[in-house]
């Protein structure tokens, strides 16, 4: 009995044990490794010191652009695109409303994918940034002296704007390709003539002029989903690539049914030869309405055009344009490394990262080594065109960005890391894990010529454990990882707004320098300015009625209005009359149905109010401008309709005495 | 007067002349809200913001504490000192062609004088702006406070500390008038030591 208790203890004691030891054996995730060594001090900016790039992240489905500083992750501007912003009244205030504008109406949402600085000689300049819209196909140009979206250009002939708005290497153009292949012109058919009846287009967009983007001409395409596309430069200057899936051409359960086919294509398109065809007519004029929507830079007020018509040129009748290169398998992102030699692809389902030649390709198309011809466009061989292929680098490559030191780095989803390998000898050199599902990642100037290949990004589409959670929805996580020497150091997490998909970044000294700190107030052409206090006042055209006022600290002027009618739709033009850097007035008056109005210093900015019942209404200012910013406020009467309230405003005793200034130089 | 005693009277009145043209005074605000600063720069015939908008700015900022703003056509100093600086440049020159020393002693005391009168007007100006504030309608009222910036050196004045200092135009103007204190030294020792070589020269 004795033996037996202590057997059994034995036995007892010993499962114990090995469980444990099963139990540490377990493999956990390894989630949270830690940054290492001087981390910290590598992304500290201390307070007052200045980052040392400029980042641009896209907002994804809040439509925006979010910009912070590396490397310190800190956010420093959520610039408004694509999405009605009512923190700053922008597409809610009738000057910037046209910007909205589209052929399907006033559109006050878009996903915001690919941010995409302008270039000087395939390098990053600092002028503008463009950004594309995905759900209802738009280029954006955002000016990087004010940080502001100055234009808007609709993609006619095209669904699903995502291969946009890569840039050429001198921004002469910027593309945007159909993601979804739609019937062109769009008309009534059965979905399932898809493959009778659905194309494809490139577009390329005159993008060098501000205020001036046109449609220059668009390339009719076999109906697969273009995806991403990426320009060439250096020996490959003057070439455009896109990827393609969906090559079996499926209209429904593309998850499954446009997985099939071992090889999808990247479309090499010689551009120049199609400015050739372009200048020789053999474009057809097909039709295509889009609208074009742009800020006028004196009066701050935003406009808007309805165009017609685009020059659509077919591959097949213009030889030459288009050839395809077969891509393994499904291919997403397509980068040119910075000498203009190499071709990346990113195959969704590959298992190989396949790197084609630039050389090889001229070489190819001289030899005619074509596989097939699809709708007028010869598909190379693979085999001809291949210069490389980067062996078990990982499960699900997205997209490729270049150090410009011989080296590329891949991010790839499944496999959740990014992966740095040698251009020319194909070899994985170093691996890191990012956390969680990596999409796009960033070098500054990765894409270009240049690159800046200090830091890397990366760009993550799941976040979960990384930070206090928030509920169901977290916040999506970009990761700061140093490339500047052999191994990938991780340095930083940090938090971003919206989804970002791609981002790109440029040194900031190539930008602070050109700030805009307040508009000129003599340089101000809107129609509604008031430049001093005694130009303010209320007028009655009909059912309208127009109230001018200014606001300086801390003060609007006039303050009073009296004789606005129940039915009447008032506009309120309030400028800021400051000439002062970051000297913000807002303006508010109750129970009205749109956002404030935020005034930058010199500006003039009208928000219309439709007021409902009688009463007396005070609005504010929203901004906390100055030590009696508590003081700035007014009131609005409004009176029932027919009253015989007389239409008037109050003059201050600053707007009397310069009424009464006025009249003894007229004397 | 000799040649070189001519040259320095001739230096000293161009150095005049090209301070009518260069601010005299500078005076700089710096606040919490305003770590890049406002600055203000006198010259003979204005007052303007050391950048486009400083005054704008700064009269805005006056507002709060009752002060006049600072309007320079209302400035009836600056139609003239622009006379009298080029005035007394020109004289420089003249006195220097004829050569006569006590030319130079009465340059010198006219520049004196002027130099004197000017200060003392500069001081009483920013006396006044500092001091004749509007308290009925001043929105900050601090009992007995006063806001003349200082002539030279800093002051805090509220929130804002101003600091002042002579400018490039009051720069030349010393030297000018150091250089009119050479000529007539020169001159003097000219007179005193040389009339023999002088005799032989005749």
């Amino acid at each position: 009995m004795k033996i037996s208790v202590q057997r059994s203890l034995l036995a007892g004691a010993a499962s114990l044990g090995v469980i444990a030891l099963i139990y540490a054996c377990t493999p956990r995730a390894t989630t949270r490794s830690l940054a290492v060594g001087d981390a910290a001090s590598r992304v500290y900016v201390p307070p007052g010191s200045y980052d040392e790039y400029y980042a641009f992240l896209s907002g994804g489905y809040s439509g925006q652009v979010a910009v912070y500083g590396l490397p310190s992750g800190r956010l420093l501007k959520v610039i408004p695109v694509f999405s009605q912003f009512p923190e700053d009244g922008y597409g809610y205030n009738e000057d910037s409303k046209p910007l909205f504008q589209t052929t399907y109406g006033f559109n006050p949402w878009d996903d915001s994918h690919h941010p995409e600085l302008s270039m000087t000689d395939g390098v990053p300049d600092g002028r503008w940034l463009f950004i594309n819209a995905n759900n209802t196909p738009r280029i954006a140009r955002i000016d990087l002296t004010r940080f502001e979206t100055d234009e808007i250009i609709q993609i006619p002939n095209s669904a699903g704007g995502h291969a946009s708005p890569f840039t050429t290497p001198d921004s002469k153009y910027v593309v945007s390709a159909t993601r979804f292949s739609v019937p062109i012109p769009n008309t009534d058919v059965p979905i399932d003539s898809y493959k009778q009846n659905f194309k494809g287009t490139l577009s390329f967009i005159t993008a060098d002029q501000p205020g001036k983007m046109d449609i220059a001409f668009q390339i009719l395409m076999p109906g697969y989903d273009y995806d991403l596309g990426h320009a060439g430069k250096g020996p490959s200057n003057g070439w455009f690539f896109f990827t393609s899936y969906n090559s079996e051409q499926a209209n429904t359960k593309l998850e499954e049914n446009a997985s099939q086919n071992d090889k999808d294509f990247i479309a090499a398109v010689n551009y120049k030869r199609a400015e050739e065809c372009v200048a020789q007519g053999k474009a057809k004029a097909a039709p295509g309405e889009y609208f074009h929507n742009w800020v006028d830079s004196g009066s701050r007020l935003a406009k808007s055009e309805k165009k017609s018509g685009v020059k659509l040129l077919s591959p097949s009748d213009c030889e030459g344009v288009v050839y395809y290169l077969p891509t393994p398998k499904s291919p997403h992102g397509v980068d040119v490394d910075p000498t203009g030699e190499y071709i990346v692809a990113g195959g969704k389902l590959a298992t190989v990262i396949p790197v084609h030649s630039f050389t090889k390709l001229q070489k190819a198309i001289a030899s005619k080594a074509f596989d097939k011809v699809i709708d007028g466009i010869p598909v190379l061989n693979y085999d001809a065109v291949m210069a490389g292929e980067v062996q078990k680098p990982g499960l699900g490559p997205l997209h490729t960005e270049f150090d410009g030191k011989g080296y590329a780095y891949t991010s790839f989803f499944i496999s959740s890391e990014v992966v740095k390998w040698k251009l020319g000898t194909w070899e994985v050199v170093d691996r890191i894990p990012t956390y969680y599902s990596i999409g796009h990642l960033m070098i500054p100037g990765g894409d270009s010529k240049k690159p800046w290949g200090k830091y890397l990004v990366a760009m993550n589409k799941i976040t979960k454990d990384r930070y206090l959670p928030t509920g169901p929805e977290m916040a999506q996580s970009a990761q700061l990882i140093d490339i500047s020497g052999d191994k990938m150091k991780l340095l930083l997490d940090f938090p971003t707004i919206g989804e970002p998909h791609y981002a790109q970044a440029i040194p900031a000294s190539l930008i602070k320098e050109k700030q805009v700190k307040y508009y000129q107030l003599t340089a101000n052409t809107n129609p509604w300015v008031t430049r001093s206090e005694s130009e303010g006042g209320i007028t009655r055209t009909g059912k309208r009625v127009d109230v001018k006022m200014i606001a300086i600290r801390s003060h609007f002027a006039p303050d009073n209005f009296e004789g606005v009618q129940v039915g009447d739709t008032v506009v309120f033009h309030v400028t800021n009359i400051e000439q002062d850097w970051d000297i913000l007035h807002g303006f508010a008056v109750l129970g009205m149905n749109t956002s404030e109005l935020i005034l930058q210093p010199g500006e003039t900015r009208s928000l219309m109010w439709l007021p409902k019942t009688p009463g007396v209404f005070p609005f504010y200012c929203t901004d906390f401008c100055s030590a009696l910013h508590q003081e700035m406020q007014g009131y609005i009467r409004v009176s029932p309709a027919g009253s015989n309230v007389k239409l008037v405003a109050n003059v201050s005793k600053k707007a009397q005495a310069q009424l009464a200034g006025d009249a003894a130089k007229q004397r | 007067m000799t040649k070189i005693s001519r040259l320095l009277l001739a230096l000293a009145s161009g150095l005049t002349l090209i301070a009518v043209n260069l601010p005299l005074w500078r005076v700089r605000l710096i606040a919490p809200q305003y770590p890049e600063g406002l600055g203000m720069e006198i010259r003979a015939h204005t007052v303007r913001g050391a950048t486009e908008h400083d005054l704008r700015s700064i009269n805005a900022l006056n507002h709060y504490i009752g002060m006049k703003p600072i309007e320079p056509d209302a400035i009836p100093e600056l139609r003239f000192i622009p006379w009298l600086i080029g005035g007394l440049g020109l004289a420089g020159v003249i006195v220097a062609a004829i050569g006569h020393r006590r030319g130079v002693i009465a340059w010198l005391s006219a520049f004196a004088l002027l130099g004197a009168v000017g200060l003392w007007d500069f001081h009483r100006w920013e006396f006044e702006y500092g001091h004749d504030l509007d308290l009925e309608h001043a929105i900050i009222k601090v009992p007995g406070m006063t806001y003349q910036p200082p002539i030279i050196g800093s002051k805090q004045l509220l929130n804002f500390t101003a600091t002042s200092w002579p400018s490039s135009g009051s720069v030349l103007l010393g030297a000018a008038f150091l250089l009119g204190v050479a000529a007539l030294v020169v001159a003097q020792r000219r007179v005193v030591e040389k009339p023999r070589s002088l005799e032989h020269a005749a």
